[in-house]
């Protein structure tokens, strides 16, 4: 008899948690089941790959390099594993098993330069991390002042100045650009956008420049303002390709219950399409917020710097974390590096604390919607706009938050999707 | 009694002006006239001389095979048709009399006239059943003396208001589809259109639902003129009082074959194409 006759056919192999209720006769088959067999093979052909690849690259031959041996380790270990599910349990598993295994080596792959990073900075930086940095400034440490005295609060104002005066400015540029690149349109639609691609790709220092030459030189001054300047440049192409990504997948049909309605096309989008977007919305406006806090070059030429609080960003140079970071690991003293590190911990919780933000906001919103919608077309518009953001404009809030939805192969997959429309 | 023109400019008055009470409006079925339409699709023509009337409460249905320009036709009749890219139409369509593509007219106002129901339920998923019933109000400024009689008579117009009158400021889109289309159709009656467009209403919807939506309409028509789109035979034959026939045969452009009663376009119409067509031996 075949398989499905032992399986009860109204067990859905998707949801294997079900299982653990039926008796031991009507046992639902697992479809991918990974044994611990499969993992003590998998470790078997990981070590024994290993070692194939010491005795021809490090012994027989005259390779050298770590980064090879990687690579080498890698290719072989996956023929080897190929070659193993072949024999043993056909040519079908052994290509899942090789293409899963693929997948896996380059979520890794993309995920380790990331954790690295976060332990390097933390290893350097949280020795000299106290309450202290986020309380106190410079003001009045000197190079023979103790090395916990001081800390960063006036570096913390000044970029959280800078940010919210760029966001202020930048953000309703941004959303009415995108609103015209999606909504609108037209004949220099397509001229416009390609002005916006080629400002996300605008070298931050230019930015610096240009604001360093039209306005701190002339009249002004150094001064927050002059960096925010910047970086709204910088934040602007940013939120809108982010934005106009959401307003796309706003379904047309909700334009034109509106159009039917006899709305005209402001109201259309005011009333309609942005608070169908508006999870994706403020994802978007985050995630720009959160890379502009993140620039160091045009703060070079804009803020200048500060040892001591200055709370007004119009007048007077100005403080920022990125601009500390460069400047005390600039310094010959080791402990004025150390702190750098420390400020560029500060400087990561600060950026981690609004991509987490900006996580728990749309999630939010989501869950709100998913409760209140059920399963209906509102919860797969949204669902929608999560995930295109996520995916497209947004991965690296996704590897900051979490890495668990990279792997998944499953991930696409909706069960409202057999809606027969 | 008022004559024709008189009702059209009253109504004019009353949705131009943004204090207009909408409990004052009487409620009235209006009637379309369709002469000559053509209508292209990127310089390409697909629909060609099309005259129909559509007289007032009664329900008009629009039948033939997938491709043939009904639906097109019916975008047409409230303007929806120029909102695509690259289309273009000709001939003259007037709703009691009047021009709704003449030159002082506004699309939104024809369109808050004629009102529409698409193929797929589409309420605003960010707003409550309420606010989704009022949400033509909203759009046009619209004030009313109260907002929830009228969300109360849309609702029970459109068969809905037992089943959500306690749960109405729930999201819209977590009704299920056929209480989703009921809904949208609630909306649309709710700024008191004179004509309902609907394109195949019920064609994502299970029969039950399909039920209920041919009731909504035996309802509604004796307030609001219908014009509906379907491919469904069994169901012209139920909720329709006249039929019209379109066809789009060997690539040339959609035309009307025939125009007449249900009753006899569905028993002895004149052309053998409609016979073959309402039997199921084509399309």
């Amino acid at each position: 008899m075949s398989v499905l006759d032992e399986a009860p056919t109204s067990q859905s192999p998707l949801e294997p948690d079900q299982a653990e209720d039926t008796s031991p006769q009507r046992k639902p088959i697992k479809v991918r089941d990974f044994k611990p067999s499969d993992v003590l093979l998998l470790a078997v052909t990981a070590i024994a790959a290993y070692s194939i690849v010491w005795i021809i690259f490090d012994q027989l031959t005259l390779f050298s390099g770590e980064f090879g041996f990687v690579v080498t380790w890698i290719v072989v270990f996956l023929g080897m594993y190929w070659f193993i599910n072949l024999q043993i349990y056909g040519r079908h598993m052994a290509v899942d098993r090789l293409l899963g295994g693929i997948v896996t080596i380059g979520a890794m792959c993309m995920i380790l330069p990331l954790v690295l990073l976060i332990v390097y900075i933390f290893s350097k930086g949280l020795p000299l991390l106290s309450l202290n940095r986020f309380t106190q400034t410079q003001a009045g440490v000197g190079p023979l002042s103790p090395i916990s005295a001081g800390g960063f609060l006036h570096a913390i104002v000044g970029t959280l100045e800078q940010v919210a005066l760029a966001a202020i400015m930048g953000i309703p540029i941004a959303i009415l650009t995108a609103i015209f690149l999606n909504e609108i349109g037209g004949r220099i639609s397509s001229s416009v956008r390609i002005v916006v691609t080629a400002m996300s790709g605008t070298p931050a220092i230019l930015a610096g420049v240009f604001i360093y030459s039209i306005w701190v030189l002339t009249v002004h001054d150094y001064s927050g303002f002059a960096a925010s300047l910047a970086l709204a440049i910088l934040l602007l192409p940013t939120v809108t390709r982010g934005t106009e990504e959401v307003l796309r997948i706003v379904h047309n049909d909700l334009r034109e219950a509106s159009a039917a309605l006899g709305a005209p096309d402001w109201r259309t989008v005011w009333s309609v399409v942005l608070p169908t977007a508006r999870s994706g919305l403020v994802t978007s406006i985050l995630l720009g917020v959160a890379v502009s806090i993140g620039e160091t070059a045009p703060l070079i030429m804009t803020v200048f710097g500060a040892q001591v609080m200055n709370t007004n960003p119009f007048h007077n140079p100005q403080a920022a974390l990125p601009l500390v970071v460069y400047q005390e690991i600039k310094l010959p003293q080791k402990s004025a590096v150390a702190l750098g590190y420390t400020a560029s911990l500060v400087l990561f919780i600060l950026v981690f604390t609004i991509f987490v933000l900006a996580r728990i906001l749309g999630s939010t919103w989501l869950q709100n919607t998913l409760r209140g919608r059920g399963k209906g077309k509102g919860a797969r518009l949204d669902g929608d706009v999560e995930e295109e953001l996520f995916s497209v404009a947004l991965a690296p809030a996704m590897s900051f938050g979490s890495g668990e939805a990279d792997v998944d192969l499953g991930y696409h997959y909706r069960p409202d999707q057999e809606d027969p429309t | 009694m008022m004559t024709t023109s008189d009702v059209t400019t009253d109504a004019r008055k009353v949705a131009s002006s943004s204090a207009a009470n909408l409990g004052e409006q009487p409620i009235t079925a209006g009637e379309l006239n369709a002469t000559g339409v053509c209508a292209w699709f990127s310089g390409r023509l697909v629909l060609e001389d099309v005259d129909l009337f559509m007289e007032r409460h009664a329900v008009t249905a629009l039948i033939g095979p997938s491709g043939c320009g009904k639906s097109t036709f019916l975008r047409i009749l409230n303007r929806m048709h120029e909102t695509i890219n690259g289309a273009q139409l000709a001939g003259t369509v007037e709703l009691n009399g009047e021009d709704i593509y003449s030159p002082n007219q506004r699309a939104t106002w024809v369109r808050r006239h004629i009102g529409m129901v698409f193929q797929r339920p589409n309420p605003f998923p960010a707003m409550s059943i309420e606010q989704n019933v009022l949400a033509g109000l909203r759009f046009n400024r619209i004030k009313t003396s109260s907002k929830a009689d009228l969300v109360e008579e849309a609702l029970t117009k459109a068969g809905l208001w037992t089943e959500v009158k306690d749960r109405l400021s729930n999201m819209g889109g977590a009704l299920s589809g056929g209480q989703q289309q009921r809904l949208c159709i609630a909306r649309a009656l709710a700024v008191r259109p004179s004509v309902l467009l609907m394109d195949e209403p019920c064609s994502a919807l299970d029969p039950a639902s399909t039920l209920r939506i041919e009731e909504t309409i035996a309802d509604i028509k004796e307030e609001v003129t219908v014009v509906i789109v379907t491919h469904n035979m069994q169901q012209a034959n139920r909720v329709s009082d006249n039929c019209a026939f379109f066809l789009s045969e060997n690539g040339k452009p959609g035309h009307i074959v025939e125009v007449g009663s249900t009753v006899k376009m569905f028993s002895a119409p004149n052309d053998p194409r409609t016979l073959d067509y309402v039997n199921g031996r084509f399309g």
